[in-house]
Order: C-alpha cells, then sequence, then structure tokens
C-alpha cells in the first residue's frame, strides 16, 4: 500500500490556492522550523464571506495537501465555516493519513484559526478568547512510539543482580 | 528509475543470484543431516564460510552466520557486556551516531546497569583514537564503533582504534555493515575483534549477515535451540543466501578498486553540482567518505516532499528528516554532527553503486535542484529567511 491515498497525493503534487496573498486582511502562521513543519494561511474576507484564501506550507507531503484540501474546503465560504473547521474534516476530506500524520491536519485547522482571529483583532471584531486556544507544541500529535521493552534480559552474576535489585529498590 | 538508496539496500548481483539458484534446486538438504545429501549442503555451507573468511582476513571459524547486521550487532555486544559484567566491567564506550541496531541494544544494557558513553562525533563526523584512549577506564569491556556511517558516509580511522583497544586489552567490535565490500577490511591489520556485515549492502541477498569473532572472544547465543554455529546461533542454515553472499562478497572485493575509480568521480561531482543550490552543505567530511555517500541539507524545506517529487520522477533516494523516520526527532546522526533541527529536516541522502551512471548523476542534479527550488517557493520559512525575518543557518 502506498504511504498516503490518492487524494493526498493528487493535493500535494497540484496544491491548491497556493502562493501569497499581499491584500490579505487575516493572515495566520502556525508550527515551527524546529518542529520541521510551517503553515501561513492567507484570507480575504468580504461581507463574512471568505473570498479568497492562500497558503504556503514548509512540511512534509501530508502537510502540504492538508493545507491544500484546508484551504479547498473554506473558500467561498461563510467565515463560521471556517471557524468550525476540524482536523477530522481535512482528514476524512484527504480520505484519511496515517495515523503519526494526523498532526499535519490539526496544523491546518489551526492555521485557519489563527488567520481568522488575526483578521478579528484587524477589525476590531469581538469574539470569545476561548475560541482561539493556544496552540501546542510539535509533540502535540505526533504518534511518538518508544521501543519496546529491553528485547534481552542478561543472564548477569548472582552480586550484579543483587545490586540491580538494591538500585531498583531504591528508586 | 535511478536507483541513489543503496546505502539502503542494493540490487543483488548477478554473481549473487546465479550462486542461489542451483543450492534452492538440487542442493536444498539440511547441513545438520548424517547423510551424503545433507553433508553435500554442509560442504557448500563451510565453502561459503572459507571464502567470505578470505575475503576479511579471518579465519573460518571466527565467521557466525546471522540474520543481518542488526543481529550481528547485538550478538557482538551482548556477549562482549556479559563477558564484562563477569568481571565486574560495565564501561561500555560507542559513538552518538551509530546505527540503531547498536544504540537499542546499548540502551538495554543501560537499564541493566552499565554505563555507556558515547563520544561525540564532531562536525566531521568521525572518532579519533585519542577519543577512544582517552574515554578507556579499567572497567571498559567493550569500545563499538562503527566502520563507516550509514547516513553521512564518513570512514573511521578503525585500525587506529583497533590499535588503541588491544593496547588496552579492551574488546573492539565495529559495526561494518556499510564499509564491506566497498572499501578494505582486514581484522588482523586493523584489530578488530569483532564485526558484523550485512550481505545485501554488497549486492547479496537481504536476511543474511556475518559477525566476525576472533578466535578465544566469548560469545553469547541469541537464539537457542540447535548446535548450528557453534552453539552459538541455533536455526537451520540459510545455505542458498550463505552461498550467495559469498559469490557477493568476492565478487565486491575483486571490485573494489575498479568499482571505487568509477564511484568517486560521481560522488563528487554530485557533491559539486549540489552545492551550487544556494543556503546547501554537504553533511559529514568529504575526504573521509564512503565511495558512493552524498548527504546534503537544504535550508528552507522537508525531507520527506523533496523525496515524494524526486519520486515522481523517477529517483530513489532518502532522508534524515523527522516525517520520514516516523519519530519526533530529524535524524540522531545529522544532530550528532551539530545540524540543528531545522536544517536537519531538510536532509537528502543519495547513496551510488557501481551501477550508476554519470548521466543518472547529471539527472539527479537537475531534479533536485528543480524540486528544491519549487518547494522553497512555497515555505514560508525560506521566504522569512529571504526577507530577513529568520537567520540563514548555511553558508550561501
Amino acid at each position: 500500500m502506498a504511504l498516503y491515498s490518492e487524494k493526498v497525493m493528487d493535493h500535494f503534487r497540484n496544491p491548491r490556492n497556493v502562493g501569497e496573498m499581499p491584500d490579505a486582511n487575516g493572515v495566520g502562521e502556525v508550527g515551527n522550523a524546529v518542529c520541521g513543519d510551517i503553515m501561513k494561511i492567507y484570507l480575504k474576507i468580504e461581507d463574512d464571506l471568505v473570498k479568497d484564501v492562500k497558503f504556503e506550507t514548509f512540511g512534509c507531503g501530508s502537510a502540504i495537501a492538508s493545507s491544500s484540501m484546508a484551504t479547498e474546503l473554506i473558500k467561498g465560504k461563510p467565515l463560521s465555516d471556517a471557524l468550525s473547521l476540524t482536523n477530522k474534516a481535512v482528514t476524512e476530506a484527504l480520505d484519511g493519513l496515517p495515523p503519526h500524520k494526523l498532526h499535519c491536519s490539526v496544523l491546518a485547522e489551526e492555521a485557519i484559526r489563527a488567520a481568522v482571529k488575526d483578521y478579528y483583532d484587524r477589525t476590531g471584531t469581538d469574539y470569545d478568547p476561548s475560541l482561539f486556544p493556544e496552540e501546542g507544541s510539535c509533540a502535540h500529535s505526533h504518534d511518538h512510539g518508544e521501543s519496546d521493552d529491553a528485547a534481552f534480559e542478561l543472564d548477569l552474576p548472582e552480586d550484579v543482580k543483587e545490586q540491580l535489585a538494591q538500585i531498583k529498590a531504591a528508586q | 528509475m535511478i536507483y541513489a538508496d543503496n546505502a539502503a539496500t542494493t540490487k543483488m548481483s548477478q554473481v549473487a543470484l546465479d550462486a542461489m539458484i542451483p543450492i534452492l534446486e538440487s542442493n536444498w538438504g539440511n547441513a545438520s543431516s548424517l547423510y551424503s545429501f545433507g553433508q553435500q549442503a554442509k560442504d557448500a555451507l563451510e565453502d561459503a564460510r572459507q571464502r567470505i573468511a578470505v575475503c576479511l582476513g579471518a579465519q573460518p571459524r571466527e565467521i557466525i552466520f546471522t540474520s543481518g547486521g542488526s543481529e550481528a550487532d547485538n550478538q557482538a555486544i551482548v556477549s562482549a557486556a556479559r563477558a564484562g559484567a563477569r568481571k565486574g566491567k560495565k564501561h561500555i564506550i560507542s559513538s552518538a551516531f551509530e546505527h540503531h541496531a547498536v544504540l537499542h541494544a546499548l540502551k538495554a544494557l543501560e537499564q541493566q546497569g552499565f554505563e555507556v558513553q558515547l563520544l561525540d562525533v564532531g562536525e566531521a563526523g568521525t572518532v579519533t583514537p585519542d577519543q577512544v584512549e582517552a574515554a578507556i577506564r579499567p572497567d571498559t569491556c567493550l569500545v563499538t564503533l562503527m566502520f563507516a556511517n550509514n547516513e553521512i558516509g564518513t570512514i573511521l580511522p578503525i585500525a587506529q582504534i583497533g590499535e588503541v583497544c588491544k593496547a588496552h586489552k579492551v574488546p573492539f567490535h565495529t559495526d561494518a555493515v556499510q564499509a564491506v565490500g566497498h572499501i578494505p577490511v582486514d581484522v588482523v591489520a586493523q584489530n578488530i575483534d569483532m564485526l558484523s556485515l550485512s550481505a545485501h549492502k554488497f549486492h547479496g541477498p537481504k536476511g543474511i549477515g556475518v559477525l566476525y569473532v576472533r578466535k578465544g572472544m566469548p560469545l553469547t547465543s541469541l537464539i537457542e535451540g540447535g548446535a548450528q554455529e557453534r552453539g552459538k546461533r541455533a536455526g537451520t542454515e540459510n545455505i542458498a543466501e550463505i552461498v550467495s553472499m559469498a559469490a557477493a562478497l568476492e565478487d565486491a572485493c575483486a571490485n573494489m578498486e575498479r568499482n571505487a575509480n568509477h564511484l568517486i568521480p560521481l560522488r563528487n561531482r554530485l557533491i559539486e553540482g549540489l552545492s551550487s543550490i544556494p543556503y546547501s552543505a554537504l553533511n559529514g567530511d568529504a575526504e573521509h567518505r564512503l565511495p558512493g555517500n552524498v548527504n546534503f541539507c537544504f535550508e528552507g524545506i522537508e525531507g520527506e516532499s523533496l523525496l515524494l517529487l524526486l519520486d515522481d520522477k523517477g529517483i530513489c533516494a532518502s532522508s534524515g528528516s523527522a516525517c520520514t523516520s516516523g519519530s519526533l526527532d530529524p535524524s540522531h546522526v545529522l544532530l550528532a554532527i551539530g545540524r540543528p533541527h531545522e536544517v536537519a529536516h531538510g536532509s537528502l541522502r543519495l547513496s551510488l553503486s557501481e551501477y550508476n551512471t554519470a548521466e543518472e548523476v547529471e539527472q539527479i542534479i537537475a531534479a533536485v535542484t528543480e524540486v528544491v527550488e519549487y518547494l522553497r517557493g512555497m515555505s514560508p520559512l525560506w521566504k522569512a529567511k529571504c526577507a530577513g525575518k529568520v537567520p540563514f543557518v548555511l553558508p550561501e
């Protein structure tokens, strides 16, 4: 099986709405370079509608595809739709993402929210701050499976075993 | 397709294939069986052992067949640790950029009360004999250092490190998976007590490898259940693959100089071509380097998207980005040589073999240049750097 669905590969190879938007009235950027992914969303809001949307992404294939799909899902839609877009909706529209890539869809959701918040801030619109929680660190949804327990036990001499048992007991 | 991921695995050579088929067809007996058909299989096994020993400068009885490099690494490390513990010696010296087969085995030992000291590999990606000498203590039971690094291709001064270990009577193991068949290896001249190798890195089959263990070194069995391999590795021998491995190794060693003469100019041209991409850098020492290894970082892009777009152009390569490793952090090797996370995410490893051509190298340079430029065009990080909002890490 391929790493990604056909939908993901399509949006990765042919990203929709990619690029800068000089006249955007809402811009959001999430992620950081240390984590390996940054998403930037540009919104042009008119009459409470997302008239236009663009993105720029530094990241892996699923980060680029998630950004592309997220912009498609909100383009031309009411602002409230953009605000309520979930990472689940992005993932489903992409016909799924591998478990360790789900954080890419979370970033897309967060980037759009950040752009909407920026729009509200610029226009002096009142909003409920709880709608815009602080974004997480890069650890937030990487599936970071620790390796299994030690693969083997040594046949240690008795005195060493005793010492180890004492160390363990002391902890 | 342009296959440039020979550090991951290699295409089987015709000699390796030709050696394997007759065993599967007509010499498929069990080498432990008493009757002559079984003994005929045993003869093929022992012949292969002899030929592999010759390639390494070892004695046939010092060759233990394993399922590959990982098993050989684990067995070497556990054996030395167990022997050390019996004498109350529980200090192990290794390096920060070993393969995970070594690092994870050492981590398991740490949980069992061993003290593991990982030497710094510096920007060049190597360990000096002086570093090893300074780290050796009366309770050191093992030094395990790789012959050549699997990601950045740097070659360590193994003979000199072996000399230091020998002088201090400390067992020395080397993970030589990337070196054997590509650069000269001689266990006696290089003072190696234990060495791991894997057939599929030199155009042999997967699932077969060797642990060389110098005569007199204590060896612990990881797999119990039979008298094969002098009771040190149970399981019916995979003779077809063992014979195929012997043929591949002989072929690789016989053509080593010719292959290196073909590969080094290709490698250098690839390094030169990729260096013309702005804000890129070669990882690891340029000189003490495997003939086929090229490893670069490109600022402002992420490695997985680079690999996927190269795949679309028919180029097989690999990366040390976190997204390709399936973990949170990018390659421990790139971090060990001092690359910051953000740059390590944008790494690319191209590993050539004698089957690659000069035309392919030109195609790779053109493709990588194009893809890096395309990805930078949509990278907010790259734009922030170009606008002076975020500093560049690599030199222009």
